[in-house]
């Protein structure tokens, strides 16, 4: 099949092999396929010879279950039956966001005040449900995983992670989280709230009092004097880790723009994700990001190219004509008179020609993208006709994603 | 439903005023509730469309200017009626609240100041669940004239369509109460929620999950429907989108699927008809039929699993030429049709 499409293709073998690569991070709306294109790459650089982790967010039930992951522990565990031949290896893990918060604060507090953060009503619904929680701990834990990565250089336990993103209401909000949990609780109305805990009467906060009195009256009323009280409580706990907090996010945000760093925009052959991938690349490039390019999944292919669409259709009336005696430019009163092989053939050039109309948006809306983002490495994916589910369904995708 | 909007036929959700629409990413919710929506304005009746993500899913399927936060014409519909699109946001919302209980003035420009709004918007956990379907809520209640008020007045919609969060989130968004019940136990917050969570609870609100015949969003629409059944959310329809027709008759299936169709009678078949038969064309062809069977298979175990699921179930086509403006108008009809709306 002749090459379809006219921009740069992105070489995923080259990035997988590359010792450079230290981090893959793969970003795209809901539905098109992120995970199993993260644990794509994952199988096909451990089976080349890469230490890799794979850390997915919310992977769909059996394809977790073909990478081991059947429960949610928060720890890499190692993928069986791959081939190790080439000295590589395959960990995967899944998120627990909740989990991974308390870690945190944990490493941050000592031990009595950590113990008071946990039992807050108000953290208790920061880290199970704050929007925008996943996208932080998914972000946090890709930063630790980093850690332990590096920990002995000569031998380290991965030298690739590969990380699924959340399905974020919108786009990029893990590239905000880190700095919108750290501006939160670094926040003037934070610091206004735990003020009077903590500043006391200091002299300075005199001219702020009529407006600080205001606005916490404001939202007694609104919220309610308990949930005031909890944040207060809350933000008390936390004063000590606040640095910390602020520290990590300015590091995991470090860490995404290292060019270690490789961002792989996932989108399928539709409107809409396409839509969403170009605002990906943009926002990518506006932050200074590493893109890597752009994987375009499942794109409809017929296995039959040589064949348009229109062409089918005409054989298929064609065959009707001549199977009820109709010379070429007559009309037909039909398909009564056709055999039944016959009949058959005409499904199969009909279904032939839906299938090539398919094929053909695709190829349609996959140029247009490319138009508008010529510069941008890009590799497509056929569409499988089953679902992946397993490791051998992984290995096609990866030799997809090669090019093979 | 509301005067002057007589319905001549009965759907399946007479006396529903508030349409929830959910499914998994990608398939295809931000159309179906467009559909839904025109379907449901027929015979001359006023419609709200809302968002809540903030995406401009809606002004990008009917192709109109990006919505704001005050609410806009964005479709006419059979004898009359309209489509009015809103893109609901937190802060705007808040804002509005705040004005129209408080008339807060200077305060109001002190809350943002000091990023009270913020918080109260992005991070207070719940808060800015319950200020973006209280908005929805608000246009569900809302009556035609400011005077004119009680159960026989008229209502300024006959009905909202809610383009929800994904299947995923739905539950936790809808279910309010819970959300902030360990939060604010008291003050305007905890009883708007108590408001919302009693009005989404009622005979007037349902939920439809949209879904595709796939393994993936089959799966995730019967997790959904348990996980809204256990926080006694009113379950509505099951809507399956992009059906594909099936071209082959069950027989030619079934041999397509044994790999048992003649290669030579295809063969001969295309000589007649003076396409060119060879080899790369003909296996092309069988490959694309076992693929095809294949395929229909999954999507009729995934079929079963909708049945199982007994609910009121809508089917609709995938649109050839994408969606568009009259794309989704060809799927209302398909709605109208099935009696969804």
């Amino acid at each position: 099949m002749a090459p379809v499409l006219s921009a740069p293709v992105l070489d995923i073998d080259a990035l997988l092999d590359d010792p450079q690569t230290r981090v893959i991070v793969c970003c795209g709306a809901g539905g098109v396929g992120k995970t199993t294109v993260a644990a794509a790459l994952g199988l096909r650089a451990a089976e080349s010879g890469r230490r890799v982790v794979v850390l997915t967010i919310d992977p769909a039930r059996r394809l977790a279950q073909s990478l081991g992951l059947t429960t949610l522990d928060n720890t890499p565990r190692p993928v069986l039956s791959i081939d190790l031949a080439q000295g590589g290896s395959l960990d995967a893990m899944m998120l627990d966001m909740k989990r991974t918060f308390d870690e945190v604060v944990m490493a941050h507090a000592a031990p009595d005040k950590a113990e008071q953060i946990l039992a807050n009503p108000f953290y208790q619904a920061v880290s199970s449900s704050f929007a925008g929680t996943q996208e932080y701990m998914a972000m946090e834990k890709l930063g630790q995983l980093r850690l332990e990565a590096d920990r002995n250089p000569d031998n380290p336990r991965w030298d690739l992670i590969v990380v699924d993103t959340p399905p974020s209401r919108s786009a990029l909000d893990f590239l905000d989280a880190p700095k919108r949990l750290g501006s939160f609780l670094d926040g003037r109305f934070i610091r206004i709230l735990a003020a009077p805990a903590k500043v006391g009467g200091r002299a300075y906060m005199k001219v702020f009092t009529t407006g600080v009195n205001i606005v916490t009256t404001a939202m007694t009323k609104l919220l309610g004097g308990q949930m005031l009280t909890d944040v207060q409580t809350f933000v008390a706990a936390l004063d000590t880790m606040f640095g910390g907090f602020r520290e990590r996010a300015d590091h995991t945000y470090a860490l995404l723009s290292d060019s270690a760093t490789k961002f792989i925009v996932v989108a399928a052959p539709e409107r809409d994700a396409l839509r969403e991938a170009s605002y990906f690349v943009d926002r990518l490039d506006e932050e200074g990001m590493p893109l890597a390019g752009l994987v375009v999944n499942r794109v409809y292919r017929v296995s039959a190219p040589g064949l348009s669409a229109a062409r089918a259709l005409a054989a298929a009336e064609e065959l009707d004509d001549i199977e009820n005696g109709i010379p070429s430019n007559g009309r037909s009163n039909g398909s009564s008179g056709v055999s039944e092989s016959t009949a058959i053939t005409q499904a199969l050039l009909r279904l032939h020609a839906v299938q090539a109309e398919i094929a053909e948006r695709h190829q349609v809306l996959a140029k247009r993208f490319i138009a508008g983002h010529p510069d941008i490495p890009t590799v497509e994916v056929p569409a499988a006709s089953q679902d992946i589910h397993d490791l051998v369904g992984l290995r096609a995708v990866g030799e997809a994603l090669a090019g093979l | 439903m509301a005067p002057g909007a007589a319905s001549v036929r009965d759907t399946d959700w007479d006396g529903v005023r508030l349409h929830v629409v959910t499914g998994k990413g990608g398939t295809g919710k931000t159309t179906v509730a467009a559909a839904l929506a025109l379907a449901l304005a027929g015979q001359g009746r006023r419609v709200l469309l809302a968002e809540v993500e903030g995406r401009q899913g809606i002004s990008q399927t009917f192709d109109v200017a990006p919505l704001a936060s005050v609410e806009a014409r964005i479709a006419h519909a059979a004898q009359g009626g309209e489509v009015f699109g809103l893109s609901v946001d937190a802060k705007a919302a808040l804002l509005e609240y705040l004005h129209m209980y408080y008339k807060l003035g200077r305060a109001g420009g002190l809350l943002e100041k000091f990023g009270a709004i913020d918080f109260a918007t992005t991070i207070a956990p719940g808060v800015r669940d319950v200020l973006l379907i209280g908005k929805v809520y608000e246009a569900v209640r809302r009556h035609k004239e400011h005077r004119a008020k009680g159960p026989g007045a008229a209502r300024a919609y006959d009905a909202v369509v809610l383009d929800a969060p994904p299947t995923g989130r739905v539950a936790r968004f809808l279910n309010v109460n819970h959300e902030v019940a360990d939060l604010a136990r008291v003050g305007p917050i905890r009883s708007q929620a108590d408001s919302i969570t009693a009005m989404l609870k009622s005979p007037q609100t349902v939920v439809h999950v949209v879904t595709l015949l796939e393994e993936m969003p089959v799966q995730e629409t019967v997790d959904a429907i348990a996980e809204l059944r256990a926080v006694g959310m009113p379950v509505g329809g099951v809507v399956v989108n992009q059906v594909r027709e099936t071209i082959l008759t069950p027989k030619a299936l079934k041999t397509a699927a044994r790999s048992a169709i003649s290669r030579e009678d295809v063969a001969a078949d295309l000589t007649r008809v003076k396409v060119r038969a060879t080899d790369a064309i003909v296996d092309g062809l069988l490959a694309e039929a076992r693929d095809h069977a294949e395929r229909v298979a999954l999507e009729h175990e995934a079929d079963q699993v909708v049945a199982g699921l007994r609910r009121p179930t809508y089917r609709l086509p995938s649109l050839s030429e994408g969606v568009d403006a009259n794309g989704i108008r060809e799927l209302a009809e398909a709605l109208v049709a099935q009696g969804m709306a």
